[in-house]
């Protein structure tokens, strides 16, 4: 048996769908509304959310992986993405992915052992002017350099 | 007197501490007795200067920048709230160079407005477009844009007036307009910038494209990237619903128009438009076969406008001043202006709205100011990461649509990413290949198998194992991805890789006279 079953709010994710179900193409609006709320799509809501769009668990399944967005299991307590689009390797970011990965430990996609920071890749955040550009939380910060990124890590770890 | 101070908003001015600024400035007013108007504009595009804060004064708004939070208890010090000289001056915002030498139409009130306030639009000659819509035919508003020669600024140039007359033309009980605001590639930023900046242009231009062809709904595709875009336009949005601009009987002329903003979830393929109507759909975003055109069969099988955001927001100026003043600005079948942005090793970065057919170098240097590593600048990505690369010899080419193309480059969506002489362009093929296989939506074999064969042959060659077969396998591979993808992801990607190839080979390890088109 799925040992993180039940670790999420069936109820909370049920209120999710029904308030947003009827929407034309109701299906993204839903992943995002459950991830906004649990950091995560749970892959046991697939059946839920399949009733209720009167979709097979397949679709619902295939959409959900099809977007880099999704994730299916809990994130870290804080999110960190490193752009790896053209204008930021222009100002180095290869490098600073490099001293990123050996600063936390892990590789894109995954969570640091304390549970502190899910790392991710993404192509372009929009700020190419001032790369390279990293997103902490949802939050862009421009013009990072290893000392910077490194007290960013190191502030996020502290909370 | 109460002076208003401006600190912008824009996501870019946020990256390098906008917001700390701001509150600094704030607690610091309070903390002196001055009573002070703090406005969240947008951003006028010199992100070198951000966070770029402006004070309005009798002359005009007087710039400062670019301001850290520390330096803003000596700007008081200095009497910066009367414009008064700092060693962070800049002088009156508009007699910048840089922005003085623009010709700002779509981009017309940016960095002027707080970007929420529907007064600040209406007193900066919003909504002028949409009042003379009101008063014109549905199949006149089509004339005007395409009198006017908008093409779409999304990349692929399609002109905007034959596409709606198309949606204008289909019979259908329900149509729709759709934007297309996953703006993906990377080095470009100015849809961003609008819908942060000044969400109502777009909001007006998508009511005014809803009057033009006969649609009461339309949906704003954004990515997910964008966050800020996000809580802006729906705060707009908001406004406009109760102020009488979107909803039921717009300005009492019982006409209707709804608008709601959908966030993507990441995927670059959902800029191209009929994957992105499979997502609004609530499904993988899978492109589809063309015909049928979204025009005639789109969103939910209905007739579709996708327009990008900066196609959508030049239409309240051409509505506003005429089809026939926007196709003043120009050359050839290149009409208007197109919001240029300064990307990657530069040292201006930042937005350049231009009339078409400026050259590339005068766009790098005069306004760039060259690389920002002070190093010689080698190549140029222009139109994203399906764009080709440009190398220093080709400087001289005009950006206009038609004659990159003819240089098998392309303008896209006007974004230049600037790469200084330490660029590896043998790691940038790759790395096109390498995106286009992370990004494939596989439906198609040359895109879905191509990309990542494609980046293991340049690993070949650069690795010199029987590198002169791997050279024409790589082109007959482009060659494959090229004719045989479905959409512009597989059937572009060769753009990036190709030109490196042929302007580049060193890179690869192949002798300049050696490397011949085969």
């Amino acid at each position: 048996m799925n040992i993180d079953q039940a670790d999420w709010d069936r109820d909370k994710v049920l209120g999710i769908v029904s308030a947003l179900q009827d929407m034309p193409g109701a299906l993204l609006p839903i992943f995002h509304g459950i991830q906004d709320e649990l950091g995560y799509v749970p892959e046991d809501s697939i059946p839920l959310i399949a009733e209720a769009l009167n979709l097979s668990r397949a679709e619902v399944h295939g959409t959900l992986t099809f977007y880099h967005d999704f994730r299916t299991t809990p994130p870290g307590r804080h999110a960190l993405q490193i752009c790896r689009a053209e204008a930021c390797q222009a100002m180095g970011v290869n490098d600073l992915i490099k001293h990123a990965k050996k600063k936390l430990g892990v590789d894109f996609h995954e969570t640091t052992a304390d549970g502190a920071i899910s790392f991710d890749e993404v192509f372009c955040l929009g700020n190419c002017a001032c790369s390279p550009s990293i997103m902490v939380n949802g939050e862009v910060v421009g013009e990072v350099s290893s000392e910077s990124f490194d007290e960013i890590v190191d502030s996020l770890r502290a909370r | 007197m109460t002076v208003t101070v401006y600190v912008p908003r824009d996501s870019s001015a946020i990256s390098k501490g906008a917001d700390k600024v701001a509150r600094a400035i704030a607690v610091e007013a309070a903390k002196r007795g001055a009573t002070i108007n703090l406005v969240r504009n947008g951003s006028r595009g010199m992100f070198w200067l951000e966070p770029m804060v402006e004070v309005s004064t009798p002359e005009g708004r007087v710039a400062y920048g670019p301001v850290k939070p520390e330096d803003v208890s000596e700007l008081f010090e200095a009497n910066f709230l009367y414009g008064e000289q700092h060693r962070l001056s800049l002088g009156l915002t508009e007699q910048i160079p840089y922005f003085a030498k623009q010709q700002r139409l779509t981009f017309a009130r940016i960095g002027l407005t707080d970007p929420v306030s529907l007064d600040d639009y209406l007193a900066y000659d919003g909504y002028r477009g949409l009042a003379n819509a009101l008063k014109l035919e549905p199949a006149q508003i089509v004339e005007e844009v395409t009198t006017s020669g908008l093409r779409g600024r999304g990349g692929a140039a399609f002109p905007t007036g034959i596409k709606w007359n198309t949606v204008l033309n289909a019979p259908a009980d329900q149509k729709y307009i759709v934007c297309n605001a996953d703006e993906g590639d990377s080095g470009t930023f100015s849809d961003r910038m609008v819908m942060e900046g000044d969400p109502f242009v777009l909001i007006e231009g998508m009511t005014i494209a809803g009057l033009a062809v006969g649609a009461t709904q339309g949906y704003i595709y954004l990515r997910s990237e964008y966050p800020y875009a996000e809580e802006i336009l729906n705060e707009a949005i908001e406004v406009g619903m109760a102020r009488g601009y979107l909803g039921e009987d717009i300005l009492g002329s019982g006409k209707t128009f709804f608008l709601e903003v959908r966030r993507g979830a990441g995927a670059y393929i959902c800029g191209e438009e009929t994957s992105l109507l499979e997502s609004l759909e609530g499904k993988r975003g899978m492109v589809r076969y063309k015909p049928p055109l979204p025009a005639i069969e789109g969103l939910f099988g209905k007739p579709t406008v996708v327009n990008n955001v900066i196609s959508l927001a030049s239409v309240p100026v051409i509505l506003d001043q005429g089809g026939e003043n926007y196709q003043e600005y120009g050359v050839g079948r290149s009409r208007g202006t197109l919001p240029f942005q300064l990307a990657g090793n530069v040292k201006y970065g930042g937005l350049v709205e231009v009339a078409f057919g400026l050259t590339i170098r005068e766009l790098l240097y005069d306004f760039g100011g060259g690389s920002r590593s002070g190093r010689p600048i080698r190549a140029v990505q222009i139109g994203g990461p399906l764009g080709a690369y440009v190398p220093e010899s080709n400087f001289d080419l005009p950006l206009d649509y038609e004659a990159l193309a003819a240089k098998d480059a392309m303008l896209g969506h006007g974004g230049l990413v600037v790469f200084d002489d330490t660029v590896d362009m043998a790691e940038m093929a790759r790395f096109a290949m390498e995106f286009c296989a992370i990004e494939s939506c596989g439906k198609c074999t040359p895109c879905r198998i191509g990309a990542t064969r494609g980046a293991e042959v340049i690993e070949r060659i650069v690795d010199g194992k029987e590198r002169p077969k791997q050279v024409i396998l790589l082109r007959e591979l482009c060659d494959t991805m090229l004719d045989g993808s479905m959409c512009a992801l597989g059937g572009m990607a060769p753009f990036p890789v190709l030109s490196a190839l042929n302007h580049f080979p060193t890179d690869f390890g192949i002798e300049e006279s050696a490397n011949q088109a085969a």
